[in-house]
């Protein structure tokens, strides 16, 4: 029963990994660029969520909702004030920004609060009930059915709605698309202010399941999340989703073999091996179709 | 990540630049000597960054030591001025502090750090410039010993080490609640737990135990489960995490949602009032930590201290660090006077390293030829998020 209970723990820990690739994979999709401040507002919103539950007492939905607007805002901000002038410059450029802007929010952050952490109180019951002789919790399977909804959410988005149809032109060819008559700027806020909102739901929820929240913990997730996205197919909304769930079960395989001090460098290891035999992932067509 | 290392190793480059320089244009400056009429001590302690409550809760303690002194008379007739410094929990900057404390303010002793690894950033500094550093609870042996087995002759230490916590950690669970198969899940990243755990394992097998699982984990790791798992199947009957509070908190939390429910062990790293918050009170139940003294141990002598703490700090009940900053001042005091005068670092330190059943808060206190305290450790209890003293174990 040993593994049935291991591939719950890989789900679940891949759930979060696939909620903050969906952010990564969107903002990709649309402007290329691999915004490294993803990981950072995935921190702002367990900070703007772990306020407004112990400080405000709200609930946990209010509390969910409140740090999605939030983040989705600051996602627009960040692209105002650090991107948009970048959009024709080189990708290096835009890249090195991205860093820059990731490093600042952590330091601004520990600058503010101090670095020591913080406990997130306990708002969601936590059930575990059997199944097939593993525990699940029922945060986990929380977890994972909001990550489900979201990316059908998105995907709905994306492929039925207009403003997911300019989405996709601007993705294809920015210049053609502003031709047509399309607000390539606005296209690009509402971008950043999806993948932010998810991003910041993400943190809510990874403060609820995990408990300790601090400045930097937006680091390792975050890169983990570009692992999951490169993997999947970056670019691809169910390839971050797929991918997500994949690199959290490879790394509790990894731990369950006893090798649990490799975990992080395996998952990096899945990066390289990725990038060298199919840069475009396990999604990736010859013609993408992208956001 | 990459970015990051360079990132970090330009930062200390140009700290370390930065302390080495402070240190030299402050040779000239520093005028006053070391004869006065105030004993100079400097406190070298984390008294901010991720650390922060270990330095506090012993300035607070050595606060109060100093307050008594000084309305006793002081020492020889002479008054106790402590200098704090802030190392902000760095390595490199508990260095640049003690070039600080040593070239600056020229104190006869530096009290500090509150981790080992800050500690020993400064041992060369203070043997340097022939200064006794006294670190209240670096734990680590390699505080007071050098990898080549010489000892730091200006460098000592008030709380026991490693090794002994591991000892006590495993004679207790294999006499006092008869273990015979344990499991050992130790932060991989610090050599406080790798130390621990090493001689938690050795008296084990010696005692007739057997370790049935050992796994590890890096600091600042969330997600425990899939070990946790894997120990869970081996079936252990008590399970030793030395580590600190921030990731032994998750561990506690995430074992007890996984239905493991054997008792678990640890020692002072635990001791933090995060951790509570960070299991929460229920999943404690049934934990123990081994410990530098307990406010709840019937001891008159420990009554006595937690009665003056909390007088002079509105009713708080003064913790482990508290109490070791405490002790540390006392135990500095004792050499002076044994040595006969309060400024000649040479002298006091044959002293320190002299002494003998001295009584403290926290123990009865012999150095050994390490520089290391012989004393007894406490075992104790959670219980509803509260520490319930156990036992006391002499060495």
């Amino acid at each position: 029963m040993e593994w049935v209970q291991q591939l719950v723990n890989g789900i679940s820990l891949g759930s979060i990994y696939a909620l903050i690739a969906l952010g990564y994979t969107m903002v990709y999709g649309i402007i290329k660029l691999i915004n490294f401040a993803h990981g950072e507002i995935f921190m702002i919103g367990a900070f703007v969520g772990f306020y407004a539950i112990s400080g405000w007492g709200l609930g946990f939905f209010p509390a969910l909702l409140l740090a999605m607007t939030v983040c989705a805002l600051f996602g627009v901000i960040i692209e105002r004030v650090a991107y948009r002038r970048l959009r024709n410059a080189t990708r290096i450029a835009a890249l090195i920004t991205a860093i820059g802007i990731s490093l600042l929010i952590q330091y601004v952050v520990i600058y503010f609060r101090g670095a020591q952490p913080e406990a997130y109180p306990n708002v969601l019951s936590n059930r575990s009930f059997d199944f097939f002789g593993a525990q699940i919790s029922s945060q986990s399977l929380m977890i994972l059915c909001t990550s489900i909804a979201l990316m059908i959410l998105l995907q709905f988005i994306v492929h039925k709605t207009k403003i997911g149809k300019a989405m996709r032109a601007v993705s294809h060819d920015m210049d053609a698309a502003r031709l047509m008559g399309i607000n390539v700027n606005t296209t690009i806020s509402a971008t950043f202010a999806i993948g932010s909102a998810l991003a910041g739901a993400a943190g809510v929820f990874f403060g609820v399941y995990y408990t300790k929240i601090e400045p930097l913990m937006g680091v390792i997730p975050g890169l983990k999340a570009f692992v999951a996205a490169v993997l999947g197919g970056i670019g691809i909304i169910p390839g971050a989703m797929v991918g997500g769930l994949l690199l959290g079960v490879v790394e509790t395989v990894v731990s369950a073999l006893g090798y649990s001090l490799w975990r992080d460098a395996a998952a990096f290891i899945i990066l390289i091996l990725i990038l060298l035999f199919k840069p475009s992932g396990i999604f990736g067509k010859n013609a993408r179709e992208k956001v | 990540m990459f970015f990051k290392k360079r990132f970090t190793a330009v930062l200390l480059a140009s700290t370390l630049a930065a302390g080495f320089l402070a240190g030299c244009g402050s040779e000239g400056a520093g005028g006053d000597s070391k004869d006065s009429d105030v004993i100079k001590i400097g406190a070298n302690l984390e008294l901010s960054g991720p650390v922060a409550s270990y330095g506090q809760g012993i300035a607070e303690g050595m606060e109060l030591a100093v307050d008594e002194i000084n309305k006793a008379g002081g020492v020889d007739g002479k008054e106790i001025k402590i200098t704090k410094v802030d190392n902000k929990s760095d390595g490199p900057e508990a260095t640049n502090a003690a070039i600080k404390l040593t070239e600056n303010d020229k104190v006869t002793a530096i009290i500090g750090s509150a981790t080992s690894g800050n500690t020993v950033a400064q041992a060369q500094v203070a043997n340097g410039a022939k200064t006794i550093l006294l670190s209240p609870s670096g734990t680590s042996p390699n505080v007071t010993v050098n990898d080549d087995g010489s000892v730091n002759e200006y460098v000592f230490r008030t709380s026991f080490i490693d090794p002994f916590q591991g000892r006590v950690a495993a004679n207790f669970a294999i006499d006092e609640l008869s273990a015979k198969n344990v499991a050992i899940y130790a932060d991989n990243a610090s050599d406080y737990a790798k130390g621990l755990a090493a001689s938690f394992k050795e008296t084990v097998e010696k005692a007739g135990g057997k370790v049935v699982a050992e796994e590890s984990y890096v600091a600042k790791d969330t997600d425990f489960r899939s070990t946790l798992t894997r120990i869970k199947s081996a079936k252990p009957e008590f399970i030793f995490i030395p580590g600190y509070y921030e990731e032994v908190g998750l561990i506690v939390k995430q074992a007890r949602e996984m239905g493991i429910d054997v008792p678990l062990m640890g020692a002072d790293g635990w001791d933090s009032p995060k951790l509570v918050e960070l299991a929460g009170a229920d999943a404690l139940n049934n934990t123990f930590i081994t410990n530098h003294y307990s406010a709840g141990d019937p001891d008159e002598k420990i009554q006595t201290f937690v009665t003056k703490f909390g007088e002079k700090y509105s009713g708080k009940s003064p913790d482990a660090f508290n109490a070791l900053g405490y002790d540390s001042v006392y135990l500095l005091v004792d050499a002076m006077k044994r040595a006969g005068d309060t400024s000649d670092a040479t002298k006091i330190k044959d002293a320190l390293a002299e002494t003998k059943d001295l009584s403290l808060v926290t123990g009865i206190v012999t150095v050994d030829e390490d520089h290391n305290p012989i004393k007894s450790a406490t075992v104790l209890e959670y219980k509803d998020g509260e520490q319930v003293f156990k036992s006391k174990v002499n060495p």
